[in-house]
């Protein structure tokens, strides 16, 4: 069970309050606890990689009242392992084609033949813990710690749409065709981001991500 | 039924369709956008009998040359170009003008950002329910060029005329506020006193994702120093004050990715975004 511990509530200027957690696993289910409560002042809550911002009209709620808030919801959260308010989280199942430019480099890096790189990726559980970078694009956690390597040090000026890459902790997909310094490891044909889809997100913030090599 | 149009003979060196944004998709990776100065954008929609939150064109520096395909009421607001043809004054009021009228912007003196509004809005498809263009992510609109058409909507909602009566908005020429940010103490006493101490130069690679701005050297704390490159990404707000590891703080506007690595020292006041807004390349700014 997660119980999160809230490190410290910093200020965010007039609007907003940046929540710093003790740990990755914390964020989803404290995100999770303030939606469930429905604040009508608390405009989005919006999770990152240790932190969580809680964006709130200043005319209907304080800072320090929000900072209650979020105190109270850590014992909530302590019920919830999943950081979803309602339902359970959804699970997406993604074809890969482990054919990347730099799994080469990755197994030369981590030491792994890329027989055992690309089993150990398509094997592992990811969770989406937040987006950002752009429309669509997920940081998937539960990367096998043996592939955790740093970026790349020249960015791509491009990264084709559905390249499946890896930095740090995380593992990504590029929901279109943009510049990224991740380490591309393969691809998949799914729509990351379709505005004709509502949600237009495929992975959002506590979805469960399997991997599957067709 | 022939929609009214708008032609775009010439866009200047930037003009988008703006409304007031797609606020609730920051978990999803998708920014606010919207009109930069969302004061001056909603006095045209109030002007032109709109409601606030439609959308109109958003015009940088001037230069905006438009041909309107029927007759139309229309509001220009913000930074205050010289408007050339048949058109005298014509700033912050209702403007009736006859088909095939053409509304020639000049460069503004000062300011950056102007707004046209069209009584029944912009009706250009809404993406996650804005005609925001962003700039950033690509999504709305395009931005727009010479040959743009844009067809205008249906969406007045009262007559033309701002109900308020204060219409004539002035933006006072102060200094935008700053409150504390989650990162302030990274950064020694000296750089907090610089920050809001400092005439800053706004620099020319400004632009709707932030305003770059040229100083003094804002420097860390030599113990934050370490961690520099460690901080994972954290959300950001449109109005927050990055500071790269240049020392060379960057203000994040309505564009600006939804997560950043940059430590935020400060975060302009809620009230005084729209000061940034008409911010200049070239101008100096400081902050109190």
């Amino acid at each position: 069970m997660t119980v999160p511990t809230v490190l410290t509530v910093l200020p965010y200027g007039d609007r907003a309050v940046l929540v710093e957690l003790t740990a990755a696993g914390d964020v989803l289910p404290l995100r999770g606890a303030l939606l469930a409560q429905a604040h009508p002042a608390v405009r989005a809550v919006v999770p990152a990689a240790r932190t969580v911002l809680v964006e709130f009209d200043p005319a209907g709620v304080s800072a320090a009242e929000v900072s209650e808030l979020i105190r109270s919801c850590q014992a909530m959260a302590a019920g919830s392992e999943t950081g979803q308010p309602v339902g359970p989280d959804p699970v997406v199942v993604l074809d890969v084609h482990y054919d990347g430019p730099d799994l080469a480099s990755v197994a030369e890096l981590s030491g792994l033949p890329v027989t055992e790189v690309i089993r150990r990726h398509a094997a592992a559980e990811y969770t989406v813990q937040f987006c950002g970078f752009s429309p669509g694009f997920g940081y998937l956690t539960g990367l096998d710690p043996a592939l955790r390597l740093p970026r790349l040090a020249t960015p791509r000026p491009v990264v084709p749409a559905g390249s499946v890459a890896i930095a740090g902790e995380y593992t990504g997909i590029y929901p279109r065709s943009s510049p990224g310094g991740w380490r591309v490891i393969g691809h998949t044909d799914a729509a990351l981001f379709d505005l004709d889809r509502s949600p237009p997100a495929l992975l959002r913030p506590g979805t469960t991500v399997r991997l599957r090599r067709p | 039924m022939i929609r009214a149009m708008i032609e775009v003979l010439s866009s200047g060196p930037l003009a988008t369709v703006q409304d007031l944004g797609r606020p609730g998709f920051a978990h999803l990776g998708v920014g606010r956008s919207g009109a930069a100065d969302r004061g001056a954008h909603r006095l045209a929609n109030r002007l032109v009998g709109n409601d606030e939150s439609a959308a109109a064109i958003e015009i940088t520096l001037g230069g905006l040359v438009v041909r309107l395909g029927s007759a139309a009421t229309i509001a220009l607001t913000g930074a205050r170009c010289p408007l050339s043809g048949h058109r005298t004054g014509g700033w912050d009021a209702a403007l009736s003008c006859p088909a095939g009228s053409i509304i020639a912007l000049g460069t503004p003196a000062t300011g950056l950002r102007s707004y046209l509004a069209v009584r029944g809005g912009i009706a250009t498809p809404p993406v996650l329910g804005s005609a925001a263009t962003d700039t950033l992510s690509g999504l709305g609109p395009q931005v727009l060029r010479a040959g743009s058409r844009l067809p205008v909507g249906g969406l007045a909602v009262a007559d033309p005329g701002d109900p308020s009566g204060n219409a004539q908005r002035t933006l006072p020429r102060a200094s935008p506020r700053l409150a504390a940010g989650p990162r302030a103490d990274w950064f020694t006493p000296a750089a907090l006193a610089q920050l809001v101490g400092a005439c800053w130069l706004v620099r020319p690679d400004s632009n709707r994702i932030g305003i770059r701005l040229a100083g003094p050297v804002l420097r860390r704390r030599p113990g934050a120093e370490l961690s520099a490159a460690e901080l994972p990404s954290e959300p950001t707000l449109p109005g927050a004050v990055q500071v790269p590891p240049d020392g060379q703080p960057i203000v994040l506007g309505p564009d600006a990715p939804v997560t950043g690595g940059y430590p935020v020292i400060a975060v302009v006041c809620s009230v005084d975004l729209d000061l940034l807004a008409q911010l200049r390349p070239g101008e100096r700014v400081s902050f109190c």
